[in-house]
């Protein structure tokens, strides 16, 4: 895995001294004509992406990847998966080793400014906390002053972490470990009191990864805001815009009421200039963008809108049992906000 | 053949220069290195324009920014709000720090393995070999995690730390220890203190001189570790200097204040020692059996016990062989020290790492961490062949 991203970080060198004669745009012209969207997603992180028993991938990472082949092939089966660990992730795509980055990615600031990628928008709205187990008998995050945190590097997470005990004068001892696994097997062992992540993650890792999750408590606060969304190399507008866009026809189609189920129904038969428009029966949506016109159509019937997407990954009817909270629709209490469609 | 011997009386002296083996050498070298210098021009030219174009951040002076994160255990003092430049020095120290000890205490298990493998007695030798072996087979990563699992797992909860004399406590968290607080007052024990090794020092080169002069032997250890505890003593009793300790203890969920040894540290300390102590071995090994056996026969035949034989015939003999190959050892467990980040030990490469993901800007980190790496391999080279010089045969 070091390896690999050092590899990684020293081919960008070479790769970026290859790419700069292409035209604009040259992204969704490989995509094409390789046939394929590839996609660097989680490792292994239940409800985002992970592959289940049949080395299928599933989680609402996955499924935008699948959102975005469905958009620009056609065909959401379309994607190549490339499992990336928190510390690759940003030199795979600057060196054009994915197309896409969806791997529950904190969209900030520098990340946006100046490591040479572009966020398309955010597919989920997350914030971080901390989990500990029952025995060590704390109730807030307050209490937590001299205690050892796991935490993976190169995460927003250490920073939050370190900022949230500096603000807190309160005494902060890690233990930083690049691979989640072996992070939570000393966690386990308690070679740390305290894990810390996004609180989506710590919902995944009590569903899929600790074995005794009932031994575990989240604690009430959530020290940070973490915007989690997909990025995709910067300066190539145009494959920005339909990743940025697809996102978006999936929340218009919630918003729209339609479905996987009814979208054909839907398309043969509404009145709704917006849904017309929408699912490319009247105007040229897909065209502007350079791809079909059926695009938000393919979408929704192969993938299925926002909330189906995530009830089905993780919603309360998961193992994660997230409720859909701040990523309700903006008319529904949420922050999920769909651009018009026209 | 024919032709070229035409077209060289024609164009005269141009084509005869071509046919000259030693001109046709150098035109071939600088075209292929005016090639070459092209190619990197052309590729760092790309680089930074590329650089630009998707507006990567470039340059060095992400250095003295504030770092944010937190590192583990540092030999220096280190604060999130510390910039990125001290976050890597103390990574480079911890570096440091795992590899000259491993290396001394890999090289005292070769020595003594090598040793123990071609000892007359069946048991030892078999058990040197059974360790050898194994350990050798292994991929290092694997026994690093094995380490690092055992020591977590045997070691109890910091609530249930076992504390074998007051202040010292052993648990998941590691070894905690009380520190010495410096004290202004203690400058002058530290004077005398240096001064008696420097006179124990020269006390041994007068013993070993007067040996050499007369055959007879001064007596050694107790004038010297007397030389060296009884000034600082007396002062310590005359001049009573004021000793603080810094004595963790126990807050609402670990031993705070003190020093501490890490599992982390500990586990990669055990993990490169003993794998690199297995390759030493083997090297110490070939480097005995490279001293003819009648060199052990006639020190015998001189009188010499066998420990007498090893340490004042074989050994320094043997060294020659011993030592070009166990360079590159210490140099390989420099090198290994990097797989620190599997477990955690905060080291130059997982800092580096964390920066570089940090910043985003990956090569500046490279480059910053193949310099630092190189400087480390090249001193260790260079002490190497100062130290291979003077244990090399001289030849008379
Ligand atoms: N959202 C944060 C954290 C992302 C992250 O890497 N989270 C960890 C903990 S949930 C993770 O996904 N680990 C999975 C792995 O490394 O396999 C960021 O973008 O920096």
């Amino acid at each position: 895995m070091r390896l690999k991203c050092l590899a990684l970080a020293g081919a960008v060198a070479f790769v970026l001294g290859g790419t700069h004669l292409a035209s604009a745009g040259p992204t969704l012209d490989a995509v094409k004509s390789r046939g394929a969207v590839k996609c660097g997603v989680n490792t292994g992180l239940a409800g985002f992406s992970l592959p289940d028993s049949q080395g299928k991938w599933t989680g609402i990472d996955a499924d935008g990847c699948r959102v975005v082949a469905a958009a620009v092939l056609g065909d959401a089966t379309k994607v190549q998966f490339v499992p990336l660990n928190a510390q690759q992730r940003f030199t795979a795509l600057q060196s054009g080793e994915v197309d896409i980055l969806y791997r529950n990615t904190t969209w900030t600031l520098t990340r946006d400014a100046s490591q040479g990628l572009e966020f398309a928008g955010v597919n989920f709205y997350d914030g971080q906390g901390f989990l500990v187990p029952n025995s060590l008998g704390v109730k807030s995050a307050l209490e937590l002053d001299g205690a050892t945190v796991c935490v993976q590097p190169g995460t927003t997470t250490e920073l939050n972490l370190a900022d949230y005990f500096r603000t807190h004068n309160m005494k902060l001892q890690t233990v930083v470990i690049e691979a989640l696994d072996q992070l939570l097997q000393a966690f386990e062992q308690g070679r740390c009191q305290v894990y810390t992540t996004d609180k989506s993650g710590l919902a995944a890792s009590l569903a899929n990864d600790l074995s005794n999750p009932g031994d575990y408590t989240i604690l009430p606060e959530t020290i940070s805001k973490e915007p989690l969304g997909p990025a995709v190399r910067r300066g190539d507008d145009e494959w920005f815009t339909i990743v940025k866009w697809s996102l978006y026809a999936q929340l218009e189609a919630e918003e729209a009421g339609i479905t996987s189920k009814n979208v054909d129904e839907q398309k043969a038969s509404s009145q709704s200039p917006t849904v017309q428009r929408l699912l490319g029966v009247q105007g040229d949506m897909g065209k502007q963008l350079g791809i079909d016109n059926a695009w938000a159509y393919n979408i929704v019937k192969q993938v299925g809108n926002y909330g189906e997407m995530y009830d089905r990954n993780v919603g309360p009817s998961t193992p994660l049992k997230l409720p859909r909270g701040q990523n309700a629709l903006w008319n529904a209490g949420g922050l999920m906000y769909g651009i018009p469609v026209r | 053949m024919a032709t070229a011997g035409l077209s060289a009386q024609r164009t005269g002296g141009l084509g005869a220069a071509w046919r000259n083996p030693r001109v046709r050498g150098i035109i071939y070298q600088i075209v292929v290195v005016g090639l070459l210098a092209a190619l990197i021009a052309f590729l760092v030219n790309n680089t930074i324009t590329n650089l630009a174009i998707r507006q990567i951040r470039t340059g060095y002076d992400f250095l003295a920014q504030q770092a944010g994160f937190n590192i583990g255990e540092h030999v220096i003092p280190f604060a999130p709000s510390d910039s990125y430049g001290r976050a890597i020095v103390v990574g480079f120290l911890n570096t440091l720090k795992v590899s000259i000890l491993g290396i001394i205490i890999a090289s005292a298990i070769g020595v003594l393995m090598g040793i123990a493998r071609l000892s007359s007695n069946w048991l030892l030798a078999k058990v040197a070999m059974v360790y050898i072996e194994i350990v050798r087979n292994i991929p290092l990563l694997l026994q690093l995690f094995f380490w690092y699992a055992i020591i977590s797992q045997l070691l109890p909860n910091p609530r249930d730390a076992l504390v074998p004399v007051p202040g010292f406590a052993l648990s998941k968290m590691g070894l905690q220890m009380p520190a010495l607080i410096y004290d202004p007052g203690q400058t002058p024990l530290v004077i005398i203190f240096l001064i008696s090794m420097i006179a124990a020092y020269f006390y041994y080169r007068w013993a070993r001189r007067r040996q050499a002069a007369t055959g007879r032997e001064p007596k050694l250890l107790l004038p010297i570790i007397g030389l060296i505890v009884l000034p600082t003593l007396v002062a310590y009793l005359v001049l009573g200097a004021p000793l603080h300790f810094d004595v963790p203890t126990f807050t609402r969920f670990n031993y705070q204040g003190g020093t501490s040894i890490t599992p982390e540290f500990l586990a990669l300390l055990v993990g490169l020692s003993i794998y690199t102590g297995s390759f030493i071995a083997e090297n110490v090994r070939s480097g005995i059996l490279g001293v003819p056996w009648g060199q052990s026969e006639a020190s015998s035949a001189l009188g010499l016990r066998r420990g007498q034989q090893m340490r004042l015939v074989v050994l320094p003999q043997a060294l020659r062989i011993i030592v070009p190959p166990t360079t590159s050892q210490y140099l390989n467990l420099t090198k290994n020290s990097s797989l620190a980040v599997a477990i955690g030990y905060p080291d130059l490469l997982s800092v580096t790492n964390t920066t570089l993901n940090q910043t985003g800007q990956a090569i500046e980190c490279i480059s910053i961490m193949m310099g630092i790496y190189l400087v480390i391999s090249l001193a260790i080279s260079l002490f190497m062949n100062w130290y291979n010089k003077r244990v090399a045969l001289v030849e008379r």
